[in-house]
């Protein structure tokens, strides 16, 4: 198998061929996932070396301490955390040989075409419609919304019913949609921050080739499974040092060393009430840092622990503590905002913006990607094995449900 | 204040060695261990039960784990000790381990084992014939074990009261911090020599049992004199807080499990009260806590074991955080089982009674966030 070393020689072989300094960023990051230092779990020749997880982070260091230009996860994070994996576990050869690499790049951005107006957390009650058409070409018609990135993807993954005659679970299939496609539009959808980072997304008459489908048709809930599996378990594996490394300016400081900067900076500012608070939440930084490192060390062992779930969790709350906490510490600068124009960004900025964005934007961190309360009911159910609720929806055709 | 580039990284996992020594101390645990034991032993009056201090300090050889082999003990570190803690926590077993095991042999193996009247009584606390205390209460949080109420004149005769010492009354051995001649000092006091007196306190937690020691005169042996006598106590508290952590840990392990399993049988309404929303919610907030509070206790164990500089501040995080949880945890049991809960019979009484005193000892969640203010520099106003 691959190991550390065995990474740092091939590491040091790809700056070596293609200097950063002298190399144009595209061509590196191509020549780096030709290399299979994209992503070293992966297979080889789809950027991987099928080499552990966690040391991932071995080749992140040796690049970064090079110079290496790094692949924005800001813009591609649906792209890399949820269609990647999808497309890996079920996707043809050729899907995958056409869709990984320009994924992993950035020439090619994702978004997810899951949530509808009618189906949030109840995601399987979905109505958009997709018909097989005579020569075999998928024909879709509905409307999905909240729909992140989907200004600036070239691709989607969607879910849409195929057969309305059977319970909602088992009428799904799920697709790889070409967002330039003319019955695709997109509308942007400002938020509470003021910016429009995602959209409602109208499609009608899209057509999707059959060659397009990712699973079985019909058997996209389970397909989907993967996905949202992988949307809440990519936060668990990211590795940050105590207080966030980098600064803030950059994006890449955490939010509790934000706060904590602050404190030392401002001490006209601070009061007693303020400190207890911040030392608790410092605790509980460091805790759910402990306990992403924790999940990380047993990804490399390949035990990966239930904890994966759970860090979406925590993540969620202390994002919404930490940055309440900021406003308030504040004071009048915490009353004032520093941006309501109506952007589209092409990110999510947790840390570059000042508090009140900080603020509203964590207000997200429990409702995207499933909300808190959802995630409580599948530790509740699948890691703990407490009693399901009673339903009433599972052997009913999905037409004849109530709506 | 220490950045992450010069820490090490901790092992925050199991090893296979840990899992073993798991397994041994379990299942003596589950032989001899059992709630109903606890709970007669909890009434007999004896300060703890000694063929089960017997066959887990001397057979399984957990009492020697800190203490190096050229001094008579097992040569492991904090982690394996620490690993023992989940266990007896998980138990609520009352062994003088963490006072006699942990905070004593640490105070000794602080001053210089190189001298016969420390390496004496380290050998014979490692190998789990007698057992030790350390005389300070049982709240005394690292760092802030404050002057010695105990003072010692010329000839090492100890007069002075403390306070609730936690498995003193059972201890042969007294380390006796006091103020010497010459400043402050840490003495041996054999528990049966005249002038020492041991007056039990009704303790909140029945598996812990505390006394107020008093001295009168007693005759006492330095151990260290100086910095030295204030670092192995303040050394053997920091160790004890550390590993405490994974006592607490243990104790919030069992009342989640205990509550999950009671609350999928018990039927109300007509169907399990686990499979209502409300519970439910609250037994994923917890396991929540508890898997984090894991990360934590095995950061600290993991740090205390490498002699990591970080120490302080990983000992510091876990108490702040694994106190809370063990105490939630062991009231979340109560509440959840509902008037079973409230009964002698049903053991949870005990892990409450466990947790809250835990939440006192070593230094209160409170304390221990004060001294992290000063450790990552987030002064007070
Ligand atoms: C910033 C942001 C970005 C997003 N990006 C995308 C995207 O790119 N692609 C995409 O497909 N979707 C996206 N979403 C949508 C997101 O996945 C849904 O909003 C989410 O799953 C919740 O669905 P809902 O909004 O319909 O709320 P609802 O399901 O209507 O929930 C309303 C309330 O009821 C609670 N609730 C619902 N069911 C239960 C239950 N069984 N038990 C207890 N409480 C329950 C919820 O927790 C919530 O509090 C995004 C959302 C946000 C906020």
């Amino acid at each position: 198998m691959t190991d550390a070393a065995e990474l740092r020689r091939r590491t040091a072989e790809l700056l070596a061929a293609n200097p950063p300094g002298a190399t144009d960023r595209l061509d590196f990051l191509r020549a780096r996932f030709d290399a299979g230092l994209a992503w070293v779990h992966f297979p080889e020749g789809l950027g991987g070396l099928d080499a552990p997880r966690a040391l991932q982070a071995v080749v992140d260091a040796e690049l970064e301490a090079a110079g290496a230009p790094g692949n924005d996860p800001g813009r591609i994070g649906i792209g890399l955390g949820m269609a990647a994996p999808t497309i890996l576990r079920y996707g043809t050869d050729e899907q995958r040989r056409r869709f990984l690499r320009p994924l992993w790049t950035g020439e090619e951005v994702w978004c997810q075409l899951f949530s509808e107006p009618g189906a949030g957390s109840d995601l399987a009650a979905l109505a958009t419609r997709a018909v097989r058409d005579d020569g075999g070409d998928w024909i879709v018609d509905g409307q999905k919304v909240w729909t992140s990135s989907a200004h600036l993807a070239r691709w989607a993954i969607l879910i849409a019913r195929t057969d309305p005659d059977v319970p909602k679970h088992r009428g799904i299939s799920y697709f790889v949609c070409d967002m330039t496609d003319p019955g695709v539009e997109v509308r942007p959808l400002r938020q509470i921050t003021g910016e429009a980072e995602f959209n409602e997304v109208f499609l009608t008459g899209v057509r999707i080739p059959d060659a397009h489908r990712l699973g079985e048709v019909g058997e996209g809930w389970r397909v989907a499974q993967t996905t949202l599996m992988n949307e809440r378990v990519a936060i668990g594996g990211v590795r940050t040092p105590r207080e966030g490394g980098g600064t803030p300016a950059e994006g890449r400081g955490s939010m509790i060393g934000v706060a904590a900067a602050g404190w030392r900076a401002r001490p006209e500012l601070r009061t007693h009430d303020l400190h207890r608070r911040l030392l608790t939440l410092w605790v509980e930084a460091e805790v759910a840092r402990l306990t992403g490192e924790r999940l990380r060390q047993q990804l490399t062992k390949g035990q990966p622990g239930p904890e994966g779930s759970g860090m979406k969790l925590a993540f969620a709350r202390l994002a919404q503590q930490i940055s309440g906490w900021e406003v308030e510490f504040l004071a009048e600068d915490g009353l004032a905002y520093d941006d309501w124009t109506l952007r589209r960004p092409e990110g999510v900025d947790f840390t570059g913006r000042e508090a009140g964005y900080r603020y509203l934007r964590a207000k997200g961190n429990s409702i995207e990607g499933g909300t808190s309360e959802v995630l409580l009911n599948i530790v509740a159910e699948r890691v703990l094995g407490l009693p399901p609720e009673p339903r009433t929806d599972k052997d009913v055709a999905w037409k004849d449900l109530p709506r | 204040m220490t950045t992450a580039t010069d820490m090490p990284d901790p092992d925050l996992l199991y090893s296979d060695e840990e899992e073993a020594l798991r397994a041994a101390v379990r299942a003596l645990l589950a032989d001899r261990c059992d709630p109903a034991a606890v709970l007669a032993g909890a009434e007999s009056g004896r300060p703890y039960d000694p063929e089960l201090w017997r066959a887990l300090a001397v057979d399984i050889g957990t009492a020697g784990l800190l203490v190096p082999e050229k001094l008579g003990g097992q040569g492991a570190s904090a982690r394996e000790a620490a690993v023992v803690l989940e266990e007896l926590g998980r138990a609520v077993a009352p062994v003088p381990y963490l006072t006699s095991a942990v905070v004593a042999v640490s105070a000794l193996l602080g001053c210089d084992p190189s001298r016969e009247e420390v390496a004496g009584p380290l050998a014979a606390l490692a190998e789990g014939s007698g057992t030790g205390a350390l005389a300070v209460p049982l709240p005394a949080a690292p760092g802030g074990s404050g002057a010695p109420t105990v003072r010692a004149d010329a000839a090492g005769a100890l007069t002075g009261r403390v306070g609730s010492v936690a498995d003193a009354a059972g201890a042969g051995l007294l380390l006796v911090p006091a103020e010497g001649p010459d400043g402050p000092a840490l003495y041996a006091v054999d528990a049966g020599a005249p002038g020492v007196r041991a007056e039990a306190v009704t303790p909140l937690d029945l598996t812990r049992p505390l006394a107020h020691l008093a001295f009168d005169r007693a005759p006492g042996r330095p151990l260290a004199t100086g910095e030295r006598a204030r670092a192995a106590v303040d050394r053997a508290l920091l160790t004890g807080a550390g590993l405490l952590a994974s006592e607490q840990l243990g104790i919030a392990e069992w009342c989640l499990t205990e509550t999950v399993r009671h609350t999928a049988e018990r039927t109300q309404f007509g169907r399990p009260v686990g499979s209502f929303q409300a519970l439910k919610h609250r037994m994923a907030a917890l396991w929540l806590e508890v898997g984090s509070a894991r990360a934590a206790a095995r950061n600290a164990a993991d740090a205390l074991a490498s002699g990591s500089s970080d120490a302080p501040v990983a000992v510091a995080v876990a108490q702040a955080y694994c106190a809370p949880v063990a105490v939630h945890a062991a009231e979340e049991c109560i509440q959840l089982h509902g008037g079973i809960g409230m009964t002698w019979e049903h053991p949870a009484h005990l892990f409450l009674k466990r947790a809250k005193s835990d939440e006192l000892a070593l230094g209160t969640p409170g304390r221990h966030r004060d001294a992290l203010a000063a450790l990552v520099d987030l002064a007070a106003p």
